[in-house]
């Protein structure tokens, strides 16, 4: 014992050191970061962020300085405070409860105590900044928006979350990232990259020079500039149109899929979101839950389609060859089903055959050719599946993998949905259960994208490119072949003919023959849509959505267009007349309707929005 | 060469110059100054520990070539010399960083504590060696105890209580030789009844004690006398135990009472008291498995850690070598504790073997406490690390401890 003792001893120590190292070392990660917190200072280069043009070349956002006003407390020295003050538009108290704030979080280190200088606050504070020793300027980079429009489609900037930090290595804290539109979807194209040097400290926290002689440093890549697809000018005028209504539009040029118009109303300025006044107007858009101005109705809103949905189920019925275009269907004011029930129409002419059947938006013709759809296969569950799968192809009823970071996928029901809700096989269900689908009603609902791209792929008879809103990037048209591949529906083109046919006979003869445009041939279909909401926990119906597809010229369309305007009864009321504007201010860039355009710009909707807030009894589709 | 020489242990000689050579390059890295300056600028400590480990090779040739009985014989002269050495630090010492520890010669600082080491070692060798000297008895005991206590007296108030601690070292050889295992078992019975009443408090102590008593009591119930002698253990530690609180608030200062506390989690002071310990361990923590590499360790170079070419020069292996490294290094010092040990068992004398067992001693406990205290373990104590650690006194006083071991250990037949 007396010989072994200190060989134990000494042996027992060896590995209490190596567990105690391998624990340090090895297992406890904390140390290694700790380390790099203190040792090494990391200083980052920001690049400037890359301009948005219009698809014509016209600057959207562009960057402008910003200044902001900058202390190191332990450097600050007694100054004239009441000028200081004067300068900054802030009271002496304010003043002092900034500086202390700054001096909690440290003494050494620079704190910012105003924010975002315009250039003329700067330009004073500049020639008397030397008497405030302490006080610095630190020039930042924001955006500078050259259009009022399109806050929707441009996003906005903001300060990262704690939640992206961890997310994304590339963020530190007060660090800028895009959020929604392009802003949002293109963030690593447009910020470029930062660039980074590491500097060696010391314990008293001196630069001793760069970390590795700077092998880790890297320079700061420029943000690449880009071309959205939108025009403009055609966003301006279709955000104007909507003023005091509330909707979407999308216009899409058929040919490559690329998006002109996004609309959303109501809107509000992409400048708002920007410099000192952001958080404080976001929160203001933020909280106004009745209009929702930062909802993109355009992407998200869904909607039930109305009569619209009627030019597609003509194509199915063809495509399926249930029926043929000159098989004429009667209506008696509308289409009796089952027990006494009856789909309504309006009066018109009977029996119709396709052309004028969707010309004059009747119910009944679309209820007969959608039964024969279902009723084709020996079950209306595979009926409805082969039906839902034709609307599919259209990029209905699931999402349509644009650009753009908000999206719904609208729905378009199937067997699986309607044996849900029927409660198959205990009950069992027929096509009549899901008659309204033949009028795009009941359970089918789309975003005002999905309407547009559908509309697009009827103009291209029979494809569609994805919509896109990016056009190039830095003059180099984009090659990502989600957007440049095309993308074919279930329908042969042969049978668009007599649909363009009945749509071009809408504007002619049909519903919207007094929306015409001398010398443009349009084709188009309008829609109305049933809608309810629920007002103390009642299911209480509202005015009808007015809604309008179309797309012109015929021949060779270039332009698609879907318009939706919340509450404003029959189609060819608000939306079919906005769309007509809209063909015709992208045409021809001039408005030879004016009193057309007029109606528009002085009607608004608030007060049919206000009825069902009001809490008073009140009437609807007047 | 003298009669009766065998051979050096070059195992021994090989790991003293792996560890001398490693220890200079992380002197190096942890010295490598803002401004680069030349290389033979003597202002540089790197060109100074250079310098004292080149003369230490030429004073190696000369305890090498000196005979072996000459540290014997002389040894009662060294160990006055070293005791007046240290006395006279009283009088004509120097303050460096607030202990009275040095000579100052010019540009050069000497610190006898370290040389009063190898005279102690080889006094207390020669006493035991002595044929008429029994351990066994209290007198001699005494006498021994005289021996290595009178050092420790002198250096603590100077004040370097690490340096007078390394004198415990000491109990390894006298338990060796026979000393009874009741003092081992005292000193660490004492110390770790301290450690944990700091930590959980008297009363828990008291019934730990207490139950641990009654267990072997009842397993020796038929010897009468060592009962007494329990109750005295008893007794004594629930005392102790009980007198901690007062002796940790009156006795101890309150930097030794935060350096406690530190170590035993009880505060947790990152700016302040804990500072060393703290940086320390972010030091090595960084390195990971491999280390930053040589002169890169972001915490050297910012000299992060205190003390870190001295006290803490373990750090810088622990950033810049890895857990490889220090491996390396814990494992280079266990061998080498390991083989003098082996060594120290082997010798014909009592002189010799106490000798060995002295140096494996003092090693150890400078081993121990140092990296003890720079992994965070242990409290800080302010001791070298022996061959790592900048400084002259501390490096020769090593050097000629372990060589003049070598020296008896070749011409053990001679005896």
């Amino acid at each position: 014992m007396r010989r072994l003792l200190l060989y134990i001893i000494i042996i027992t120590t060896g590995f209490i050191f190596i567990g105690r190292l391998f624990y340090l070392q090895v297992v406890d990660e904390s140390f290694a970061r700790l380390s790099e917190d203190n040792a090494i200072k990391v200083v980052y280069n920001y690049p400037q962020r890359g301009y948005i043009f219009d698809r014509n070349g016209e600057l959207l956002v562009s960057n402008q300085p910003s200044y902001d006003v900058m202390a190191i407390p332990r450097n600050v020295k007694a100054f004239d405070t009441a000028e200081f003050c004067s300068i900054l538009k802030l009271t002496p108290e304010e003043l002092s409860k900034k500086l202390d704030k700054a001096k909690i979080y440290s003494p050494r280190l620079p704190s910012i105590i105003v924010p975002q200088l315009t250039k003329s606050e700067y330009a004073y504070l500049q020639e008397k900044l030397r008497k405030y020793p302490g006080f610095y300027i630190q020039k930042r980079s924001l955006r500078d928006y050259q259009t009022q429009n399109g806050s929707n489609v441009l996003g906005y900037i903001a300060e990262v979350n704690n939640k992206i930090i961890e997310d994304n290595p590339y963020y530190i804290s007060g660090d800028l990232i895009g959020k929604q539109g392009v802003e949002g979807q293109y963030e690593e194209l447009l910020r470029g990259i930062k660039g980074v040097k590491y500097i060696q400290k010391d314990r008293f926290n001196r630069d001793i020079g760069p970390f590795k002689e700077g092998i880790y440093d890297t320079l700061p890549k420029k943000g690449k500039d880009v071309t959205i697809s939108i025009d403009a000018v055609l966003q301006a005028y279709g955000e104007k149109l909507m003023e005091n209504k509330r909707g979407g539009i999308v216009a899409i040029e058929p040919a490559t899929g690329e998006i002109l118009s996004l609309i959303t109303a109501p809107s509000y300025d992409p400048a708002l979101l920007m410099g000192r006044q952001r958080s404080a107007n976001f929160t203001k858009l933020y909280y106004d839950t009745i209009a929702r101005p930062l909802y993109d109705r355009g992407l998200l809103a869904e909607y039930p389609p109305g009569s619209p949905f009627k030019t597609i189920n003509a194509l199915i019925a063809l495509q399926e060859d249930v029926v043929d275009i000159h098989d004429k269907f009667s209506c008696n004011r509308g289409y009796i089903y089952g027990r006494g029930r009856k789909l309504g129409c309006h009066a018109h002419a009977s029996p119709l055959d396709m052309i004028p059947g969707i010309a004059q938006s009747c119910n009944a013709y679309f209820a007969n050719a959608y039964r024969r759809i279902i009723e084709k296969y020996p079950t209306p569950q595979e009926g409805v599946d082969r039906w839902s799968q034709h609307l599919n192809s259209f990029g209905l009823g699931q999402f349509l993998g644009y650009d753009l970071p908000a999206g719904r996928s609208g729905k378009i029901p199937n067997s699986n949905y309607y044996n849900k809700i029927y409660d198959y096989p205990t009950y069992k269900w027929y096509s009549t259960a899901t008659i309204s689908n033949a009028i795009g009603q009941g359970e089918v609902l789309m975003t005002p994208i999905q309407l547009a791209n559908m509309t697009a792929a009827i103009a291209n008879k029979g494809w569609f490119y994805t919509p896109h809103i990016l056009k190039s990037i830095e003059g180099e048209p984009i090659e990502d072949p989600d957007y440049t591949e095309k993308k074919y529906t279930t329908i042969d083109s042969e049978h668009f003919i007599p649909v363009i046919e009945g749509m071009r006979q809408v504007y002619k003869a049909g519903t919207a023959s007094a929306l015409q445009i001398p010398g443009i041939e349009i084709a188009g279909k309008t829609g109305t849509a049933e809608n309810y909401t629920k007002i103390n926990g009642k299911r209480t119906q509202l005015t009808d959505h007015s809604i309008f597809i179309a797309f012109a010229p015929v021949d060779n369309p270039k332009i698609a267009i879907a318009v939706f305007v919340e509450n404003g009864y029959w189609g060819g009321r608000y939306a079919g007349r906005i769309a007509s504007l809209m063909i015709e201010k992208y045409l021809r860039n001039s408005i030879s309707r004016k009193d057309m355009e007029t109606w528009i710009l002085t009607h608004s909707l608030e007060d049919e929005y206000l009825k069902p807030l009001s809490g008073q009894p009140f009437t609807i589709n007047k | 060469m003298a009669k009766g020489t065998i051979s050096f242990d070059w195992i021994t000689i090989l790991i003293y110059l792996l560890l001398i050579s490693f220890g200079w390059m992380n002197i190096y890295s942890a010295s490598l100054g803002d401004v680069p300056s030349g290389i033979f600028d003597f202002s540089e400590i790197y060109v100074k520990q250079a310098l004292w480990i080149l003369l230490g090779l030429f004073m190696i040739i000369i305890i090498l070539s000196i005979e072996a009985k000459f540290y014997m014989k002389f040894s009662s002269v060294f160990y006055i010399i070293s005791l007046l050495s240290i006395l006279g630090l009283f009088v004509f010492g120097k303050t460096i960083n607030g202990a009275t520890s040095w000579y100052g010669f010019g540009g050069v600082s000497i610190q006898p504590a370290e040389f009063a080491k190898v005279a102690t070692t080889l006094a207390l060798a020669n006493y035991l060696g002595d044929i008429q000297t029994n351990i066994k008895l209290f007198s001699h005991q005494l006498k021994a105890f005289f021996i290595i206590a009178l050092p420790a007296l002198i250096i603590l108030p100077q004040p370097d209580a690490g340096s007078a601690m390394v004198y415990a070292a000491f109990l390894f050889p006298l338990y060796r030789e026979g000393l009874s295992g009741v003092y081992l078992f005292l000193g660490v019975g004492g110390i770790a009844v301290f450690i944990l009443t700091l930590v959980i408090g008297p009363l828990y102590v008291a019934i730990a004690v207490g139950i641990i008593s009654l267990i072997s009591l009842l397993q020796k119930k038929n010897k009468r006398p060592k009962l007494l002698m329990l109750f005295g253990i008893i007794i004594g530690a629930v005392a102790l135990s009980y007198s901690v609180d007062y002796i940790f608030e009156n006795v101890f200062e309150q930097r030794h009472r935060d350096r406690f506390n530190i170590v035993l989690g009880k505060e947790v002071d990152a700016r302040g008291i804990g500072y060393n310990t703290n940086q320390s361990e972010i030091a090595i923590g960084s390195g990971g498995w491999l280390g930053k590499g040589w002169t890169e360790g972001t915490q050297t170079k910012g000299k992060f850690v205190p003390e870190q070419d001295t006290d803490y020069i373990f750090s810088t292996v622990g950033e810049e070598w890895g857990f490889l490294g220090t491996s390396l290094v814990v494992l280079l010092f266990v061998f080498l504790l390991l083989r003098l040990l082996f060594l120290a068992e082997r010798q014909k004398s009592t002189f010799n073997r106490v000798y060995g067992y002295s140096v494996v001693g003092i090693m150890f406990v400078h081993f121990l406490v140092n990296i003890g205290m720079v992994t965070g373990i242990f409290p800080t104590v302010g001791i070298p690390l022996p061959f790592f650690s900048y400084g002259g006194s501390g490096l020769w006083g090593f050097t000629i401890l372990l060589f003049i071991f070598i020296k008896l250990d070749s011409e053990r037949m001679a005896f």
